[in-house]
C-alpha cells in the first residue's frame, strides 16, 4: 500500500534506540546496503528489501528523494515466488523417468529421487519470475514513531527483522497493551494496576 | 513490561473493551473524544460494526454492514455480553471526511480513506502531496490515540466500576428499550 494511494491501512510503531553517527549519512548507507536484490533467473525463492517508494522497482535510491520534512519515506519490498505444487510434481516425474531410462534402471533411491526434486525445484525457480509486493512506511525520526502502512502479520515481521538488522534499531509495535503502556502518560500505580486488569463485563441486567 | 507476544494475547480483551466503550462514547458524549486542539467537529460509527461473544464457552461473531443499517442486533448482543472487536468510523471536519476501520486487538487503521488530496501530475508534485497526506493520516493516528488514552485513564480508575460500567450498562438497558 503506498503514501498516495486512495485507501491506506496503518501500524503503529514506536522506534527504540538512537543512531550515534551522523543519522541522515547512516540512513542513506543503511538503505543502500538493505536494499533490495532482484532474483529473477536466481534460484533463490525470496528477497526482502529496502527499495524507493516512488520507483520501488529501481534497485538503488538514486534519484529518489526519501527525506520530506521530519519524516523518512521509503518501502519495504518483498519478491517472492511460488510454484504450484501441481508443477513441480509434472517436471519431478519427467526428471525421474529421464533418469530412470539413462541409467537403465527400474526405480531409483529415496536419496536420489530427493535430489532431483530439489534440482527441480531450483530450475524451476530459475525460470520463473518473482511477484513482488511493496508496503510503504513514513518514519517520523524526531518523534520516534513510525507508521507502516500495510497490517499483514508476514510483512509485519519481515518488516521488524529488516528494520532492526539494518539500523541496528528495534521496532516496538503498537497495541492495547503497549499503547497504554509507552503512550499513554501512566503513573507507576497505574501500570502496577495494568498488569492486574481482567475483562469488564458491561451489561448487568435490565435498568429501570 | 511484559513480553510482547504474551501480552498482545492477555490484552486483546482491552482493546475489546476499548471499542465497545468507544461506542457508548460516541452515542453519549462524542466531544469529549474529539482533541479540541485537532479542529475535527464529528464522529460516528459508518457502515461496519463487528461483535464478538466469547462468554460461557461460545464463539459468536455479530457482523453489521451496510451504510445507514440499524445497530439493534449489535445492542442486543452487547446484552448477551459481545464486545465489539472491530469498528468503521466515519469523522468529520467542515468539508473534510475520513473513514476507517479500527480493530480492537491490534488498534490498527484499516481502509483509511481521507479527504481529497491535489492531484500529482509531475514529480515537483510529490513532495507536497506526500506532506499533505501525512497530514490528514496524523489526523486519524491522533485521534485514535487520544480516544484511547482517556479510555485507559478511565479503565484504570476507581471510577470505572463505580460508575462508568455502571453508565454503560444503563446506556444498553436503554438502547434495547429504544
Amino acid at each position: 500500500m503506498g503514501v498516495l494511494s486512495s485507501s491506506v491501512s496503518i501500524t503503529q510503531y514506536r522506534v527504540e534506540g538512537t543512531i550515534e553517527d551522523s543519522f541522515l549519512e547512516t540512513v542513506a548507507d543503511s538503505l543502500t546496503n538493505n536494499a533490495i536484490r532482484e532474483i529473477d533467473n536466481e534460484p533463490e525463492d525470496k528477497s526482502v528489501g529496502w527499495t524507493s517508494f516512488e520507483t520501488p522497482f529501481k534497485l538503488d535510491f538514486s534519484g529518489s528523494s526519501y527525506i520530506f520534512g521530519t519524516h523518512l519515506i521509503f518501502s519495504l519490498r518483498i519478491d517472492k515466488k511460488s510454484i504450484p505444487a501441481k508443477i513441480i510434481n509434472k517436471h519431478l516425474k519427467m526428471a525421474i523417468a529421464k533418469r530412470l531410462q539413462d541409467s537403465e534402471r527400474e526405480a531409483l533411491h529415496r536419496n536420489e529421487k530427493s535430489e532431483i526434486k530439489d534440482e527441480v525445484i531450483r530450475r524451476l525457480f530459475m525460470r520463473m519470475p518473482a511477484t513482488p509486493n511493496m508496503y510503504d512506511l513514513i518514519w517520523n525520526y524526531e518523534e520516534k514513531i513510525m507508521w507502516f502502512l500495510c497490517s499483514q502479520k508476514a510483512a509485519n515481521e519481515e518488516l521488524e527483522t529488516l528494520f532492526s538488522k539494518t539500523f541496528k534499531l528495534s521496532l516496538i509495535r503498537m497495541f492495547p497493551y503497549t499503547a497504554a503502556q509507552l503512550t499513554c502518560g501512566l503513573t507507576d500505580q497505574e501500570k502496577d494496576k495494568m498488569e492486574k486488569l481482567s475483562p469488564s463485563t458491561f451489561y448487568r441486567g435490565q435498568h429501570a | 513490561m511484559l513480553d510482547v507476544s504474551v501480552a498482545y494475547n492477555r490484552y486483546t480483551f482491552l482493546g475489546h473493551e476499548f471499542l465497545t466503550w468507544l461506542w457508548y462514547m460516541i452515542e453519549t458524549d462524542t466531544q469529549k473524544l474529539l482533541d479540541p486542539k485537532a479542529e475535527l467537529e464529528d464522529m460516528y460509527i459508518g457502515n461496519r460494526i463487528v461483535l464478538e461473544n466469547s462468554s460461557h464457552n461460545r464463539d459468536e461473531v455479530v457482523t453489521i454492514k451496510g451504510d445507514g443499517a440499524g445497530l439493534e442486533e449489535g445492542v442486543i448482543a452487547l446484552q448477551k455480553g459481545a464486545k465489539v472487536t472491530e469498528i468503521n468510523l466515519v469523522v468529520k471536519a467542515g468539508e473534510n471526511e475520513w473513514r476507517f476501520n479500527l480493530k480492537g486487538e491490534s488498534l490498527n487503521i484499516g481502509g483509511l480513506k481521507s479527504p481529497e488530496t491535489g492531484r500529482v501530475e509531475s514529480a515537483e508534485d510529490v513532495e507536497g502531496a506526500v506532506l499533505e497526506k501525512i497530514y490528514l493520516y496524523e489526523k486519524m493516528v491522533d485521534l485514535t490515540n487520544y480516544a484511547y488514552r482517556q479510555f485507559i485513564k478511565s479503565r484504570l480508575s476507581t471510577e470505572w466500576e463505580t460508575s462508568i460500567v455502571k453508565n454503560i450498562s444503563k446506556w444498553i438497558s436503554q438502547a434495547a428499550k429504544a
